[in-house]
């Protein structure tokens, strides 16, 4: 009864969905067509349609549930990949349990689940217990989830706000202590700031955005963030708040305040723009996706593990630094052929434009750039379904 | 019994007569009560033992292994101070509170105005620690902010006042368990100052005592132990109150006696809760496990406290 119900939904968006995915796919090619895109770029912009037209093909055979664990970052992204995956997929459940990091991994390498979740790549050894999990195939690390983290602000009469890494490492050490200082006035010679006391705000709860701040921090400016990339706020004196709206809510309640939070999540808050090489940029998504591109892979890594070494002190223009990146693990041989293609098809939606935009939609997160879209894909082509 | 005293009498029903009758009802109850009392021994060691297991790689690690690198001690140390810290001030504000709410209730409100108010306490006990949560962040916090401030400015010699003031300090934590702890406080002290004998409020009365000396006089005393064992299931709620405290408190210091400020020690629940998720490896997981092992002794010896308090004084309480 639910099932023929089903059935007979499934029909109409089966068919409207494709209409949509050959306007998408038309749109594409005309602006690659318009821009100077080499014949590699075309050709893999080719290969990534066909494989959307390869999706909907066996829309019908695809069938069979997989299961991933991991980081809960991505936790929002993961469930709206997985609710439009499913609508188009119906026969097709997706699970992902937002256990963290470490456990995601864990469970990755032990066969528990078919793909991965993390904030970090993987560790060497980790890589080397990923030989046994992929029967030999090559082990795929793609950061598939990329979310800038705001520097959120409450200072009336400031709209806009220039630091660079060292300000912002001294005012999160206590260092500099009212916002009148002639460190953030020279950054700011335009703005009239206020006498006001600086009230930094930080997560009272261990979290991935504080390591990943931190990270920033202590790459950007370690002259004066000696405290290393951690887990825990180490500063002690702060305001602290519990989880991102902890953190939202206090920036917001309390005059003079200043805080690092997931961008999609800051609500009204004014953020600050950071010094990148000679110029101050603010977290918005494609600055944030550029990183990516801009980082260097992490050497001695297989084909397709796509691990980078966020480069903090990049001084690219237009690239915003301050990110968290996710991982989304998997590999290109599974026992088991159906899971190949389920964790397959996933993959290649999570990282396809409609993907990250569902992403963006729901989790705020960055959408990949096109360059880093055509190397995912090369991974996950690798993917053997025979 | 009395038809053993008279063996021959005619009206003896049945053979069994000379022994107490027991029927299958008798012994499945006894069974049942039995089989629930002992489940919570087991429960209670259960826990004990869970905890210990869990924490022993804690125990046994180096120093630097643990949470923090420097040692269990070290970890758990302001938590605890945080606790009961946060658990001193709860019952500072709660303790004349509840007592004036049940002699209210019990000895001044008029009899539906009394039943009403009682329904009202014991509804309180009833809002979820969350809400509570929320609510002190949003609602108690700013308010508590005038007061503050004004300490700050004017008492600032007091070694517990320190700027600059916060909606998320130790203080508006205790405020908030305060009002979750005044529930279970105001209706033991409630139930004890009804039970004070009629004779000897009126003695108190006849003697010529007022209503407040009466009060003062055959009350208070009678209810003493009464208000102590209050007090201490109270404390035993503030100390383990978790979503409240990590929602509302802004942790970001070790050992300090400000508790108007942002800078607060933790408390040891709400470190768990705050924690957990990210723990990651077996050490670190250890540490908040070994950290709720002590949490579990402080209430026990707590309650431990509080039996002895009122066993003392059994003869009056009529609490136990």
């Amino acid at each position: 009864m639910n099932r023929s119900t089903f059935r007979i939904a499934a029909a109409p968006a089966a068919l409207l969905l494709t209409f949509s995915l050959a306007a998408c796919g038309a749109a594409n090619e005309e602006t690659d067509s318009n821009s100077d895109t080499t014949a590699a770029g075309g050709e893999s912009t080719a290969g990534s349609g066909d494989d959307t037209a390869g999706a909907e093909a066996p829309a019908e055979e695809l069938s069979g549930s997989i299961a991933g664990a991991g980081a809960s970052s991505q936790g929002a992204a993961m469930e709206a990949w997985k609710a439009s995956f499913e609508s188009t997929h119906g026969d097709v459940t997706v699970s992902y349990d937002p256990v963290g990091s470490s456990g995601g991994r864990e469970q990755f390498l032990s066969g528990a689940t078919v793909f991965g979740g993390s904030d970090a790549y993987l560790s060497d050894e980790e890589v080397a217990l990923a030989a046994d999990r992929c029967e030999g195939g090559e082990l795929i690390e793609l950061p598939a989830y990329v979310s800038p983290i705001a520097i959120a602000y409450n200072v009336e009469g400031v709209d806009q706000l220039n630091l660079s890494p060292e300000t912002l490492a001294k005012i999160f050490t206590q260092e500099i202590k009212t916002w009148d200082d002639p460190a953030i006035a020279a950054d700011n010679p335009d703005a009239t700031l206020p006498s006001d006391a600086i009230a930094p705000v930080n997560r009272s709860d261990g979290s991935g955005t504080t390591k990943n701040f931190t990270d920033y921090l202590s790459a950007a400016a370690p002259d004066v963030w000696t405290h290393g990339a951690v887990d825990d706020w180490p500063v002690p004196g702060g305001t602290g708040g519990q989880g991102t709206s902890g953190v939202v809510d206090a920036i917001g309640r309390t005059a003079g305040a200043i805080g690092y939070a997931d961008a999609s999540q800051i609500g009204e808050l004014k953020t600050v723009s950071v010094k990148v090489g000679e110029e101050f940029v603010g977290p918005d998504p494609e600055a944030a996706a550029k990183i990516i591109d801009a980082s260097p892979r992490v050497e001695g890594r297989g084909e397709y593990d796509f691990a980078v070494d966020i480069d903090r002190e990049t001084q690219e223009a237009g690239v915003y630094p301050v990110v968290l990146a996710a991982y989304t693990m998997a590999c290109t041989k599974y026992e088991d052929a159906n899971d190949a293609a389920l964790v397959k098809a996933f993959l290649s939606y999570m990282v396809s434009e409609e993907g990250q935009t569902v992403a963006q939609q729901n989790a705020g997160s960055a959408p990949i750039s096109q360059t880093f879209r055509d190397n995912a894909m090369k991974a996950i082509d690798a993917i053997e379904t025979e | 019994m009395s038809t053993t005293a008279q063996p021959p009498a005619p009206t003896a029903a049945s053979p069994t007569a000379d022994k107490p009758v027991v029927r299958p009802g008798d012994k499945i109850f006894a069974g049942l009560s039995t089989a629930s009392g002992v489940m919570i021994l087991v429960t209670l060691v259960g826990v004990a033992a869970f905890l210990l297991w869990q924490a022993w790689p804690a125990l046994v690690a180096d120093p630097s292994e643990v949470r923090g690198g420097n040692g269990l001690l070290w970890y758990i140390g302001p938590l605890v101070y945080g606790t009961l810290v946060a658990a001193l001030i709860a019952l500072i504000i709660a303790f004349p509170l509840s007592i004036g709410i049940a002699l209210f209730i019990s000895h001044y409100a008029p009899r539906k105005l009394a039943a009403a108010l009682g329904y009202v306490i014991d509804l309180l006990a009833a809002v979820p620690s969350v809400v509570f949560g929320l609510w002190g962040v949003s609602v108690i916090g700013p308010m508590l902010m005038g007061i503050q401030a004004w300490s700050i400015d004017n008492l600032q010699f007091l070694p517990f006042i320190g700027g600059p003031a916060s909606p998320k300090s130790m203080l508006v934590t205790g405020a908030v368990l305060a009002i979750m702890i005044l529930p279970i406080m105001t209706a033991v002290n409630r139930e004890v100052f009804l039970q004070t004998p009629r004779l000897h409020e009126e003695a108190s009365l006849a003697l010529g005592a007022t209503r407040w000396e009466m009060i003062r006089q055959a009350v208070l005393p009678f209810g003493r132990s009464g208000i102590i064992s209050g007090a201490m299931l109270g404390l035993g709620r503030a100390l383990g109150e978790t979503m409240a405290v990590a929602i509302i408190l802004s942790i970001s210091a070790r050992y300090t006696p400000v508790v108007t400020s942002p800078a607060n020690p933790g408390t040891i629940a709400a470190d768990i809760a705050l924690q957990f998720p990210e723990a990651s490896h077996g050490a670190h997981l250890a540490t908040l496990v070994a950290s709720g092992l002590v949490l579990f002794f402080v209430t026990l010896i707590v309650n431990m406290a509080a039996r002895y308090i009122v066993s003392r004084r059994a003869a009056f309480s009529g609490a136990n």
